[in-house]
């Protein structure tokens, strides 16, 4: 018997879920950070009575067994409520959509600009594979894609904010400026190095991917065949390959969402930018079960969302996939 | 069967004999390729990895052949022997790797790299193997008008001209409107011709135009290329299949070792004694209606090929 795709895909997210959930505090409850000691900080907590930090544990509930707190965490978050975050001391929902709006934008720029530089790279490379073109790209994609994220954002304050001062050395608006002087411009000037950063580290791999592809297009029989009839690579590439294309570059660009997310957290702590990514590291480090798995839950909700836009749009752009539904590893 | 031979059969220049259509307009061949020679270079499977030492491997060598006006040339070989290369030199579209060598004449000029590519879709069409070689994202009428038309009015001109194709070879209308995967064998071969004759060409290469159909099925389908050679147009008809080259064909070039071994008419195989080539005569010999006579110990090492040929 088989399901419609809607109710099979609601199925899906659920044990996603439910799955991604239980592991997260599966790895927070066994982390050996203790989240009264980290919460109360080092010296109160020595200072502490032993009685108070029983008390503690119990208003935590760090003494219930792993299974009574997730069962508690979950009866709640099935009614909407996805508890308290300890570090920020505030509904972790409140804190999850303050921190993402800054975030998403984010992300959202690199992965834009990731996918249209990658793919226009990579359609070059593949274009003029073996010629000066290709290799100068190809020689980049390999040294970016070895350059770790964090070493990039270093590297990038030390020379376009420190030496140069051309942008901000981090934050998300300028430091001393109250909410409501904020404009968008000075938000977009600050997004704008950390969004390269991001941004640069996905491009090696979608220019190295994309340029495979075109050299497997150009390649191919249709190809020849459009050779054959008096067409030149560049029209080749134009009216055969960039539709050929689409679905490789589709595929990627939403599996790059997981991986943009990833760098976002090393890309945010690196420039203090204030969002989803610096959160979760904060709420690793703190104990702070409730908001991690927030995190965890909205980034894996993110990435589903990802994988469901490349199956819709393979059944639009490929008219072999009518009906049929792609998997994006 | 013992039919008349005619002089002109016989008769042999150029390397070859001719056929009762062969003609030569103008005083020279439609295609003339002379002492052709392909050769790639690459890594020696043979030598130590990690030496990189670079052979050359001679794919083709010392091929001529010869198209007339009104007629299908058919070059026979056994399938993998290289046969597709002299398609691609005739086209000029080699692999970065390969070193040609020899002329290739076309309607009595000297041809170069650069005049055979603008001969492609100009002069000179291909007809390809299968529906593998349309786009599979992109509607079949859009794929038959294809990408060469320098204006809107041209492009227009030419959807026109492919309407008036498409009606003359039995395609409903809808198949415009269909994607390679949609198509039928039958109309994918169709759509493929169309894809050469949009060009109004002189020469049509056709390579393994029938793949996977029987004898008859084969002559039928070949039928349109019969046509088009009737009406003044040359085909060079690069095939696997000896029976339905001798249906087809005006004349036949054997192809084998990289090379053809003899070029002669049709009627020819009506005898062995009128065949040059020992290996022609093998050839003869293993047909099914000559018994599928393979003599070894007559003719060498032939046996293996012709066994692989048929």
């Amino acid at each position: 018997m088989r399901f419609p795709v809607a109710l099979r895909g609601l199925v899906r997210f659920a044990v996603l879920m439910a799955a991604v959930s239980v592991v997260t505090f599966w790895l927070v409850s066994s982390s050996p950070i203790d989240p009264v000691q980290a919460n109360v900080g080092q010296a109160a907590y020595a200072g502490m009575s032993a009685a108070k930090r029983a008390q503690l544990e119990a208003f935590w509930g760090s003494d219930l067994s792993f299974w009574e707190r997730y069962l508690g965490w979950a009866s709640c978050a099935l009614t909407g409520d996805l508890g308290t975050s300890l570090r920020f001391n505030a509904p972790v929902t409140e804190v999850i959509a303050n921190r993402a709006a800054g975030s998403l934008a984010l992300m959202a720029c690199a992965w834009v600009l990731s996918g249209v530089l990658g793919c226009v790279l990579g359609i070059v490379a593949g274009a003029c594979s073996g010629r000066m073109p290709d290799r100068v790209i190809r020689g980049c994609a390999y040294v970016l894609s070895a350059t770790p994220t964090f070493w990039l954002g270093l590297v990038a304050l030390m020379v376009f904010s420190v030496f140069l001062g051309w942008f901000p050395a981090g934050f998300s608006v300028p430091i001393g400026m109250s909410a409501s002087e904020v404009t968008l411009a000075d938000r977009a000037y600050h997004l704008v190095l950390p969004a390269l950063v991001l941004s640069i580290t996905g491009v090696a791999n979608i220019a190295l991917h994309t340029r495979e592809k075109t050299v497997d297009v150009l390649a191919s029989d249709y190809a020849r065949f459009a050779r054959a009839r008096g067409e030149r690579t560049a029209g080749i590439v134009l009216h055969h390959g960039l539709r050929n294309l689409m679905l490789p570059a589709l595929t990627l660009q939403c599996a790059s969402i997981s991986e943009i997310f990833g760098g976002s957290v090393l890309v945010e702590q690196v420039f203090s930018y204030p969002g989803l990514g610096q959160a979760a590291v904060t709420a690793g480090l703190g104990g702070d079960a409730p908001l991690l798995v927030g995190i965890a839950l909205a980034s894996a909700a993110l990435v589903f969302a990802g994988n469901l836009l490349a199956n819709v749009l393979y059944g639009v752009v490929d008219p072999r996939m009518k009906g049929a539904t792609a998997h994006v590893a | 069967m013992s039919p008349k031979i005619a002089h002109h059969a016989a008769e042999k220049h150029h390397h070859h004999t001719h056929a009762t259509g062969s003609r030569h307009p103008g005083g020279h061949h439609l295609l003339a390729v002379e002492h052709l020679g392909v050769s790639f270079t690459m890594y020696d499977p043979a030598a130590p990895f990690f030496s990189g030492t670079r052979m050359v491997s001679r794919a083709i060598r010392d091929l001529s052949i010869s198209v007339h006006v009104g007629e299908v040339l058919a070059v026979v070989g056994a399938s993998g022997s290289g046969k597709t290369l002299l398609a691609d030199a005739v086209l000029g579209l080699n692999e970065s790797n390969a070193l040609v060598t020899g002329s290739i004449w076309f309607d009595g000029a000297p041809q170069d790299a650069a005049s055979l590519a603008r001969l492609r879709g100009n002069g000179i069409a291909l007809v390809p193997q299968s529906v593998a070689h349309l786009d599979p994202l992109m509607r079949v009428g859009d794929q038959i008008v294809g990408f060469t038309a320098r204006s809107r009015a041209e492009k227009h001109a030419r959807r026109e001209r492919m309407r008036e194709l498409m009606g003359a070879y039995g395609l409903d209308a809808s198949v415009e409107r269909l994607y390679p995967h949609e198509l039928s064998g039958g109309m994918a071969r169709r759509v493929l011709l169309l894809c050469a004759l949009m060009d109004d060409p002189r020469l049509i290469v056709a390579d393994e135009p029938t793949p996977g159909l029987d004898l008859d099925r084969a002559v039928q389908a070949l039928g349109d290329l019969r046509a088009f050679a009737n009406q003044g147009g040359g085909v060079l008809l690069i095939t696997h299949d000896m029976e339905l080259a001798l249906r087809v064909a005006d004349r036949v070039a054997v192809f084998r070792n990289g090379t053809v071994v003899e070029e002669t008419a049709v009627e020819n195989f009506a005898r062995p004694e009128l065949l040059e080539h020992p290996f022609s005569r093998a050839l003869w010999r293993a047909m099914p209606e000559h018994d599928f006579d393979v003599p070894a110990a007559r003719e060498g090492g032939a046996q293996k090929t012709v066994g692989s040929m048929l």
